[in-house]
């Protein structure tokens, strides 16, 4: 399933326009991180993807779905999304019942709700907390019940908005192992992140928006290595990417194997 | 002198069995920047709102040993009392902004008004603040209307405006972008400099080894390891532990064991350490 939005333009009610002439094609199984500046339109951006927020011009189509055309409801069976507050998405008294609520209401029947949401739960590491209710646990484990309640609607899309927020080392490498294996079947995802390092480590192809427009878009090697491009919208390339200009090494080295090996040439 | 002090103190929320902090002493002097530490659910949060009162004035629980800020005890004043010496900006920006008021600007003057400060004062503290956090352009936007990054610079300029001698800071930064997250550590460091005591919890590890003059580490509800950033972030005893290590620490440390990185030489912090330790 493939996405295409083509020249996307959006303007909130109260007047503030947050995008303008954006267009992208995105490919099915992809792995995307969004970058930019606080305010730069990735969130309106992918609110776009499930149908949230409705072109103000342009369009948004996911797969043969014209996002003017469809409902939300409908949408949320291609595209998932997983909000970067937690708490703005968590209802449930149960996990399991939270997890199940996607699934549920898609119609499906009683023992293919049960595989999702046990699949879904394992994937996050939360099969022993079925029947905990998510507010008590940490802000660290609901950040895992939310994107457990997307991952068992098996969307052929999952959107993460800032997912890294406010994660520890242990969790973050918790996220990237769910991205991992999203991707080995076949999932399309789009991830906000000012995490960037997070990004260089995990995702292959890198969008960078700058006041509503596309700054850059291309393979992580390259967006990420364009310092001073980047730092139109405040973002920084990767630490490592950083210290490896710093040492003469030309190539956009993105994590610690690079970075070793690119020595070791020198 | 120490501003904060905190000696044994030991704390509970209701209703729970294991403690959330257990025996932490903590001396922070006036005008320092201490760094909190910590993987999550090791007790920073909690940390915080000891320090900014809200425990035990909000968060009831059972509460041990002394906690002493800008002279007076907790257990022997209000929350009212405490909020006039010490702002606290929240990790969530949600849990801070009123919900009362339409725009950025107002937001930013409602703690002011509350204080019944006088109108011109208000307005020159307000303008001033949000000249302070870069956010003069958002003045007239709804808070909600704005992105979360956005959101937390609201936040935090909303408690910069009460002038707290000491500002305890919960991740303010989280949600905001890389430069942006580097610009509001510089300002945070230069209201050390003019003698504001600050207590910021963060995962940010390149901020802090930069902007920090101290690092406490905690692990479990206990003081790990109190000291030098460099000291503290570069220490064998918070690997394995869940605790953020910049990609320069971490992969200096790997580079010793392959020979890139000379065994008798410090591990770096920050990206001139670093540049300078792979060029030997």
């Amino acid at each position: 399933m493939n996405i295409e939005v083509k020249d996307l333009d959006f303007t909130y009610p109260a007047g503030v326009t947050a995008l303008r002439g954006v267009s992208l094609t995105i490919q099915g199984g992809e792995q995307i991180a969004i970058v930019g500046q606080n305010g730069s339109g990735k969130t309106t951006l992918v609110k776009h993807l499930n149908g949230l927020l409705q072109p103000t011009l342009g369009s948004v189509m996911i797969g043969d779905w014209d996002t003017r055309k469809v409902t939300v409801a409908k949408l949320a069976r291609r595209v998932g999304y997983v909000f970067q507050n937690p708490d703005e998405q968590l209802f449930c008294r149960t996990v399991g019942e939270e997890v199940a609520f996607g699934p549920y209401n898609f119609g499906l029947d009683a023992q293919k709700i049960e595989g999702l949401v046990n699949d879904a739960l394992q994937l996050v590491e939360l099969s022993e907390k079925k029947d905990t209710n998510p507010y008590d646990l940490s802000p660290t484990w609901r950040k895992m019940v939310a994107l457990a309640s997307i991952i068992s609607m098996d969307t052929a899309c999952v959107i993460l908005d800032e997912p890294t927020t406010g994660q520890d080392a242990a969790n973050i490498d918790r996220i990237a192992r769910v991205v991992g294996e999203l991707h080995k079947r076949g999932k399309t995802v789009i991830t906000i992140t000012h995490d960037i390092d997070f990004c260089a480590e995990n995702f292959e192809r890198v969008i960078a928006l700058s006041k509503g427009q596309v700054l850059l878009d291309g393979p992580a090697g390259n967006v990420l290595g364009k310092e001073e491009i980047l730092a139109q919208t405040y973002v920084d390339p990767p630490q490592l990417t950083r210290l490896g200009r710093r040492l003469g090494i030309k190539k956009t080295v993105r994590n610690q194997e690079e970075f070793l090996a690119a020595l070791k040439l020198k | 002198m120490a501003i904060i002090n905190l000696h044994q103190l030991t704390y509970h929320y209701p209703l729970t069995d294991t403690p959330a902090l257990t025996k932490v002493d903590l001396n922070v002097k006036e005008g320092e920047f201490v760094a909190i530490i910590g993987p999550n659910g090791a007790g920073k949060s909690t940390l915080c709102y000891t320090i900014a009162g809200f425990i035990p004035h909000f968060f009831k629980g059972d509460l041990e040993g002394r906690v002493e800020v800008a002279g007076i005890e907790t257990s022997s004043s209000t929350l009212s009392e405490w909020v006039l010496n010490v702002g606290l900006v929240f990790q969530n920006p949600f849990n801070q902004i009123s919900g009362a008021k339409y725009t950025v600007y107002e937001e930013i003057a409602f703690g002011l008004e509350n204080l019944g400060v006088p109108r011109d004062e208000i307005k020159s503290r307000v303008d001033q603040a949000l000249a302070l956090t870069g956010i003069s352009d958002l003045a007239d936007r709804s808070p909600y209307s704005l992105s979360g990054g956005q959101q937390q610079r609201v936040a935090l300029t909303s408690i910069l405006v009460m002038q707290p001698k000491v500002l305890v800071l919960d991740e303010p930064t989280s949600q905001m972008d890389p430069i942006g997250t580097r610009e509001v550590f510089g300002v945070i460091r230069s209201l050390a400099e003019r003698g504001i005591t600050v207590v910021m919890a963060e995962h940010k590890m390149e901020w802090v080894a930069q902007f920090a003059d101290r690092v406490v580490a905690i692990y479990e509800g206990r003081v790990l390891m109190n000291g030098k950033p460099r000291e503290v972030l570069t220490s064998g005893r918070l690997v394995g532990r869940g605790f953020a290590i910049s990609r320069y620490t971490s992969t200096a440390r790997e580079a010793v064991e392959r020979g890139f990185w000379p065994k008798d030489l410090e591990l770096p912090v920050t990206l001139d350490e670093a540049v300078q330790g792979f060029k030997k």
